[in-house]
């Protein structure tokens, strides 16, 4: 190991690359510039020149979606510290592991309103599993190893090291050691669930009539959508993901029954409603998947697995709590399964699956949407997510913004593979999309990386357009243009009374397809439906451009089903003027 | 009905504000904190009171638990315990009541006013103020609940 005398600019340098880190996202700014006089110095971590704070730290969240390694970025103190909280919240509340570091003005000033100067500790507190303010330069190889590990470990989350400016000052050297472990007496995360709780949910399993597993967004954190597939396929019980947990089990896949909540299917919802045995891995049973807790799934036992206690009996009491991670606990329940004689094709089980292929025939997602060509002489959202799957052959990476068109790209892009499909979950948001797509692409140059967008969400982080063409990243940036907030419009359509309170522009969109070549990349517009398929072929067949395919759908269409609000799970909008409910 | 929470946090700035954050950030109630190092110098006790049911109780706990800079927690109330409070009262001497303190509560006396200390459970002392209304107390100050176990238990870790 290099052990060096080094100054602290250069020690984190030197710590990040021994992390594995080969990439980071930023912004410099005074109190950072120490850090990037380091950077320039070297070439184990390539920095990314970023158009915005907030892109930096998307970016990174991307980069550590699609690749399971954390993301890191790096800011300034102050401005370039506050504008980093919006990605910092994005990744807290969808547990991604990133590292952010912001420079800090010098220690002795602290406290003082001295130029540049916001207490990012404080600001960033209620949105990050753990933080750091370097108090030495000696300290920081020590706050790296910490920090990486907090950060990737038990239920992931971001973390911020905030370094104060003078202990990065170049003058002041110091040897260069980095620990080869962490060990910390408050930190110790759970590996493995419980062994008699693990066997009484294999009694729950082998008694039940209706069971659903639903899993979420800590089965792919955890890369264990191996064990969750071998589990619903030993068992052959239906399976639905949240809009976090899609790719955890193949979308393609019969057993599949799609996202459920919200803008779940009706097939997902409806088997929630009426399980006798929920399975959930790695979700939280968050408002936008139960309705109304009082009404969720009473009929249901609840299995919990989550690594995150606290997680557990929140919202919907578990009646088996299983705290580990999903890896482990979804090991042994397939063994505890596997050493006892279970009847898989129990005919409970198969007039179970019958009643949910019942419910998926009669109104369950119509996939050939694409097939049917122009609707009203329109473009229909759903038939450009179907395009795109098509020309992509269902592989690309997707990452979305926030809306109508985020939940079409769920619902209508079947997504085999955890980690393809990269959106804010949690904290929803508008802006995500095109720096996210920045880092998956960088991690997988060769890959099509496509951001499924509308024409509000893209607006937030447009200037990355601009790092795009700095770095050639070829991202596919599809834009279901209906020109307005589709989401917050169909909400006023539907509890509203139709008044469309600044939600739409008055003509003021830009020409997108002139802003694209502004930045010097291609644009292509999509008016007619006949131009559709070609325009989004020659768009994928691009390889080396970033195209903008900005495609006019339907204004009027909305997202269904759609939950109604304060109810049980059952009680669906399939359509404008169709519901479940009398 | 009051609970009793104790933890040790590591003794680094910013442990405080996490999990006095943690309460406003979740909606939780603080009725009482107190919060002093212990003699472990990298240990800080905290004990607070705070009202909720058994499941907002042990949400509390699980979040707290969950901070980083949180070492162990405890809920007292979960068994038998000792809590204890301590209490300032300054009084005017013309309307000092002598019969409810004795020589050894007094702790000050100047020209016009008499300090006074009391230890008690946060009940007694509530008992107390209202005994004491009539002779209109010009000051009165709480030190929060400390809580201790009442058998062999212990929050305490071994280095």
């Amino acid at each position: 190991m290099d052990k060096s005398n080094k100054s602290g600019a250069e020690a984190l340098i030197h710590s990040l690359h021994l992390e594995g880190v080969e990439l980071m996202f930023g912004y410099p700014g005074g109190a950072a510039l120490h850090i990037y006089d380091a950077i320039f110095n070297q070439n184990y971590v390539d920095h990314i020149l970023v158009r915005h704070e907030q892109g930096a730290v998307h970016a990174a969240d991307g980069y550590a979606r699609a690749t399971g390694k954390p993301g890191v970025a790096l800011v300034t103190s102050g401005p370039g510290a506050t504008n980093a909280i919006t990605g910092l919240a994005t990744a807290y509340m969808d547990s991604t592991p990133i590292v952010v570091i912001s420079g800090q003005v010098k220690s002795g000033l602290i406290g003082t309103d001295s130029f540049q100067e916001t207490d990012m500790i404080g600001v960033s507190r209620p949105i990050v599993k753990h933080s750091f303010l370097v108090q030495s330069a000696e300290d920081i190889p020590e706050i790296v190893k910490k920090a990486f590990h907090i950060a990737t470990t038990g239920r992931p989350g971001p973390v911020v090291i905030d370094i104060p400016k003078d202990f990065t000052d170049p003058e002041y050297k110091f040897e260069f050691n980095y620990p080869s472990e962490v060990n910390m007496r408050s930190y110790n995360p759970p590996k493995e669930g419980d062994m008699s709780r693990i066997k009484e949910a294999v009694d729950l399993i082998e008694n039940s009539k209706r069971p659903v597993i639903y899993s979420g967004g800590g089965v792919i954190q955890n890369d264990a959508s191996a064990e969750l597939t071998a589990l619903a396929k030993l068992l052959n019980f239906p399976v639905t993901n949240t809009l976090m947990g899609l790719g955890a089990f193949p979308g393609s896949d019969p057993q599949f029954m799609g996202m459920l909540g919200m803008h779940g299917t009706y097939q997902a919802n409806m088997a929630m409603h009426n399980a006798d045995l929920i399975i959930a891995v790695g979700a939280r049973f968050d408002d936008r998947i139960t309705n109304d807790p009082k009404q969720f799934a009473l009929g249901a036992k609840k299995i919990h697995i989550d690594v995150d206690a606290a997680s557990v009996s929140k919202i919907i009491h578990a009646d088996i709590p299983i705290v580990g991670s999903a890896k482990e606990c979804l090991t042994a329940l397939i063994e505890e399964i596997n050493s006892r004689d279970l009847n898989v094709n129990d005919p409970d089980i198969l007039k179970w699956n019958n009643q949910i292929s019942d419910w998926r025939n009669k109104h369950g997602l119509n996939h050939s949407l694409l097939e049917q060509g122009p609707q009203n002489g329109k473009i229909l959202p759903q038939q450009v997510v179907q395009s795109l799957y098509k020309e992509t052959d269902g592989e690309a990476f997707i990452t979305s913004d926030v809306g109508q068109h985020q939940m079409f790209a769920a619902q209508y892009y079947h997504f085999d593979k955890p980690r393809q499909w990269i959106n804010s979950g949690g904290l929803g948001t508008m802006g995500f999309g095109l720096p996210s797509a920045m880092g998956v692409q960088l991690a997988y140059p060769e890959s099509i990386v496509a951001c499924v967008t509308g024409e509000g969400s893209i607006q937030m982080c447009i200037q990355e357009l601009s790092t795009c063409l700095q770095y050639g990243l070829p991202i596919k940036i599809i834009n279901l243009n209906n020109a307005a907030l589709g989401m917050v419009r169909q909400w006023q359509d539907m509890q509203y009374g139709g008044r469309h309170s600044s939600s739409t522009y008055e003509n003021s969109l830009p020409d997108f397809i002139a802003l694209a070549e502004s930045y010097g990349h291609v644009g292509i517009k999509v008016a007619k439906f006949e131009d559709l398929e070609s325009a989004m072929k020659e768009c994928i067949s691009l390889k080396d451009r970033l195209v903008f395919l900005d495609v006019d759908v339907d204004p009027n269409e909305h997202v269904y089903p759609m939950l109604e609000a304060g109810n049980a799970m059952d009680h669906m909008w399939l359509g404008k003027e169709e519901k479940t409910w009398k | 009905m009051k609970k009793v929470i104790a933890l040790l946090m590591e003794n680094q700035p910013g442990a405080l504000s996490r999990v006095v954050g943690l309460f406003s950030q979740r909606g939780y109630n603080i009725e009482t904190l107190v919060v002093a190092p212990t003699t472990d110098p990298t240990l800080s006790r905290l004990t607070m009171s705070t009202e909720g049911d058994e499941n907002v109780v042990e949400q509390i706990i699980k979040q707290l638990d969950k901070l980083i800079d949180v070492v162990m927690v405890t809920n007292l109330s979960d068994s038998e315990f000792v809590e204890r409070e301590l209490m300032l009262i300054k009084f005017k001497k013309d309307s000092f009541p002598e019969n409810t303190f004795g020589e050894s509560n007094i702790v000050s006396e100047a020209e016009e006013v008499i300090n006074v200390q009391v230890v008690g459970t946060s009940s007694e002392l509530d008992a107390l103020i209202t005994k004491t209304e009539g002779n209109h107390p010009i000051e009165i100050v709480r030190s929060g609940s400390l809580g201790i176990s009442s058998d062999n238990n212990t929050l305490t870790i071994e280095n």
